[in-house]
């Protein structure tokens, strides 16, 4: 099972490298990770994909509550929730290519933030399973180059998490 | 007053009241060998290789629950030492270990003797500083020893960068520490105790089994007190040894790889296992396939969460501290009101006399060459039991465990979970300096004790009266024991060749050195050691029997049940 995992760290140097060391010692499963210093900047919010049975998901989320830097830890997927990732992806635009990649940006809700004669670069967001979608529906031969953020994820309604 | 680094680092370690520094010093430290040349009020021990500074801090804080504290320098110093804090590590010691680092431009730059000190030791301590502005070094070291010792313990390291020693602050140590991402768990759950308390009643067949986490959190009398108001049989891991007195009837000898048939075989049969501070590791549970393919109910106290429900599914869990939890556990035992069933009980014991009537721990007597089994239990005799036991690793820790009957906690003193050779010197050592006066021993294979032989000079330099019992067998013997069992009796680079004369080594030392060739020898030379020379140290090198095995044995992989004999042989 996939899980999305998110945690409240101090924003410590060296913080992150606790958090990733200890997935690797353990042999624990990273699908992607994402980290930033939040509103209140002594914090910093982490997401974290990985995929394993109940078990080992909850051998995760009890070995990075022992780590000292970590302030709090939950499986958002555990309950409603929203996802969402950030992909920038350069393609080649030229001839009838130009037209059909602007439209199928459009379709997606996609941007178009930088243009030069021959390139665009789109900036779309959405969770796995759409950036994907965007993916398989252009022609991949055009694809340039991609760069994706990896999740971040956040509670629906009253679902919160802050110290 | 505005204080150095190198101050203020001396400062806190008064203020902690720590009677005992065990360091060796290097270029980036000298700042601070400076002030504690200055001071007296702690004394500093000087070893011989780093790695014994921090086993020797170690053995201190595990033979005394003070916490034991450590000084060395930057580069080789530490990775020097990291073999001594992942052992303190895995079993849960609480250290500091203060480590000099070069100053803070020259991080990154490869600089002489830099080392990525809190890279390479994070994964084998609690957890680790690097102090960048010495405005951070009171609240850090307070830390340090803050975390240290609460929660389920484990070394801290504290690196500080050279120049942070010099540069000068306000020195103010703060009373007490708290941090909003630690807060660990004293009380256990009250519910969950009742459970717990509910299931021991109603168990046929009971079993306790306890680990480190009773030692370590000082619960042996409530444990004690909680079995024999409970009247049920207990095992102690390898770590947990001493917790429960062993020369009593209801303790079934240790479990594990190398446990009793009686241990392990309650332990695998029973309906209702109470598991206290230990944690199922695969040195003792073996095959936890195996081990789930009897049903039991488990309940589970454990300081660390992370512990519970790891190699095996849990059906209480008791998050708490052990000794918390154990007192609670017998306050609510008193006002119970049901009780065991007896008829249930007495077939259990009855069952478990079968078991100890195997007598698994027989081994073939000799009178022409020395048994080493027979070396352990005539210390255990001369010493009336009341020694202090380092060991290191091998088939000669195995046997100080199975023979040498602990009554007392924080009397045997192992590296049981990283298997550190080499330990056991240094360990008698730490013993030393926190029990002084105390006969303490150390019993060890010719090949572990070349690991940190060094460390005689020490023993010298403080009159530390240590006895060492070589049981030298001129093997690595328990990779002997391995190769031949499973591999076809190809001893590959076991056989241990061009040993020194220990005798003569001892005396080069300043110490006094026997062998000893006939088991007719054994009682007297011991006797001879702690008597006469008691306030010596005595390198006793015995050359015993090459071939002795170790038994029983569950081998690797296989199920707690499935064990091999002496008989089978
Ligand atoms: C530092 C280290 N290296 C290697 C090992 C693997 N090992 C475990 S026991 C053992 C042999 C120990 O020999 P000795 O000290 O003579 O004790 P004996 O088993 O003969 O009693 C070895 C090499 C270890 N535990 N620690």
């Amino acid at each position: 099972m996939r899980h999305i995992i998110s945690i409240l760290l101090e924003n410590e140097a060296g913080a992150l490298s606790r958090v990733s060391g200890l997935f690797s010692a353990r042999a624990f499963n990273i699908e992607s990770l994402t980290v930033a210093p939040t509103e209140d900047a002594s914090l910093s919010r982490m997401t974290i994909v990985s995929v394993g049975s109940d078990d080992v998901i909850e051998q995760i989320t009890k070995q990075l509550n022992k780590l000292i830097d970590v302030v709090k830890v939950v499986d958002l997927s555990e309950a409603p929730h929203i996802e969402r990732e950030l992909m920038l992806v350069k393609v080649r635009a030229i001839g009838k290519d130009r037209e059909e990649m602007k439209r199928v940006a459009d379709i997606f809700r996609g941007r178009i933030i930088d243009v030069t004669e021959s390139t665009y670069v789109i900036e779309l967001t959405g969770n796995t399973a759409k950036i994907d979608a965007f993916i398989e529906a252009i022609d991949r031969s055009l694809i340039l180059e991609a760069v994706r953020t990896g999740i971040c994820g956040i509670g629906r309604g009253d679902r919160i998490l802050k110290v | 007053m505005l204080l150095t680094g190198a101050e203020i680092v001396i400062r806190c370690l008064q203020e902690e009241k720590v009677e005992f520094v065990f360091g060796y010093p290097g270029g980036s430290v000298l700042y601070i060998y400076d002030e504690l040349f200055k001071q007296d009020k702690f004394k500093h021990v000087l070893v011989r290789h780093e790695q014994a500074a921090v086993h020797a801090a170690d053995a201190y804080s595990r033979s005394s629950n003070k916490i034991g504290v450590c000084l060395v320098t930057s580069g080789p110093g530490v990775t020097n030492a990291v073999t001594g804090i992942a052992t303190a590590y895995m079993d849960s010691i609480p250290l500091v270990v203060i480590t000099g680092q070069v100053p803070t431009a020259y991080i990154g730059q490869d600089a002489f003797q830099e080392a990525d000190t809190v890279g390479i030791t994070r994964p084998c301590v609690k957890h680790n500083f690097l102090v960048k502005n010495v405005k951070d070094l009171a609240e850090t070291m307070k830390k340090a020893f803050y975390l240290a010792q609460t929660g389920r313990p484990g070394p801290v390291l504290v690196d500080i960068p050279k120049d942070i020693t010099t540069h000068k602050c306000e020195f103010a140590y703060p009373k007490s520490i708290s941090m909003r991402s630690y807060n660990p768990v004293v009380k256990g759950h009250a519910g969950q105790i009742k459970k717990a308390m509910q299931l021991l009643l109603d168990a046929k067949r009971p079993m306790v089994y306890t680990g480190g986490g009773v030692i370590l959190s000082n619960a042996a009398e409530s444990l004690t007190k909680l079995v024999r108001t409970l009247g049920f049989p207990i095992t102690n891991t390898l770590m947990g040894l001493g917790a429960y007195p062993a020369t009593d009837k209801q303790f079934l000898g240790m479990l594990g790889m190398h446990g009793t048939v009686e241990a392990n075989m309650a332990m695998q049969h029973c309906d209702v296992l109470l598991a206290i501070g230990a944690r199922f590791d695969d040195r003792v549970i073996g095959n936890p396939e195996h081990f789930n393919e009897e049903s039991r109910k488990i309940i589970h106290i454990d300081i660390d969460p992370s512990s519970i429900s790891k190699r095996v599914k849990v059906d209480v869990p008791i998050v708490g501290n052990v000794a918390d939890v154990l007192d609670d556990l017998q306050k609510q035992l008193a006002t119970a009101q049901s009780h065991s069933d007896p008829k249930a009980l007495a077939a259990w014991w009855q069952k478990i006399a079968e078991w100890r009537g195997k007598n698994c721990l027989k081994y073939k007597e000799s009178n022409d060459v020395i048994m080493p089994q027979f070396v352990v239990e005539k210390l255990f005799e001369v010493t009336g039991g009341d020694a202090f036991v380092a060991s290191d690793v091998g088939q000669h820790q195995m046997w100080a465990a199975q023979y040498y009957k602990f009554d007392k906690p924080r009397r045997w003193i192992n590296s049981g979970g990283l298997g550190t050779m080499g330990f056991g010197l240094p360990a008698a050592m730490g013993i030393c300096f926190a029990n002084p006066g105390a006969t303490v021993a150390c019993v060890t294979g010719e090949a572990s004790i070349q690991m940190c032989i060094q460390e005689l000079s020490t023993c010298k330099q403080y009159r530390l009266p240590i006895k060492i019992i070589n049981l030298n067998n001129r093997y690595l013997g328990m990779v002997r024991q391995w190769q031949e069992m499973f591999h076809g009796n190809r001893y590959a680079e076991s056989y241990i060749d061009a040993l020194p004369d220990f005798v003569k080594l001892a005396e080069a030392y300043g110490h006094v050195g026997m062998q000893i060739t006939k088991p007719q020898d054994v009682g007297p030379a011991l006797h001879k050691a702690f008597t006469e020379h008691k306030n010596d140290l005595v390198f006793l090198d015995f050359i015993t029997d090459q071939t002795a095995n170790v038994f029983p044995m569950v081998a690797a992989g296989k199920g707690l049940s499935q064990m091999i004999l002496a008989e089978d042989l």
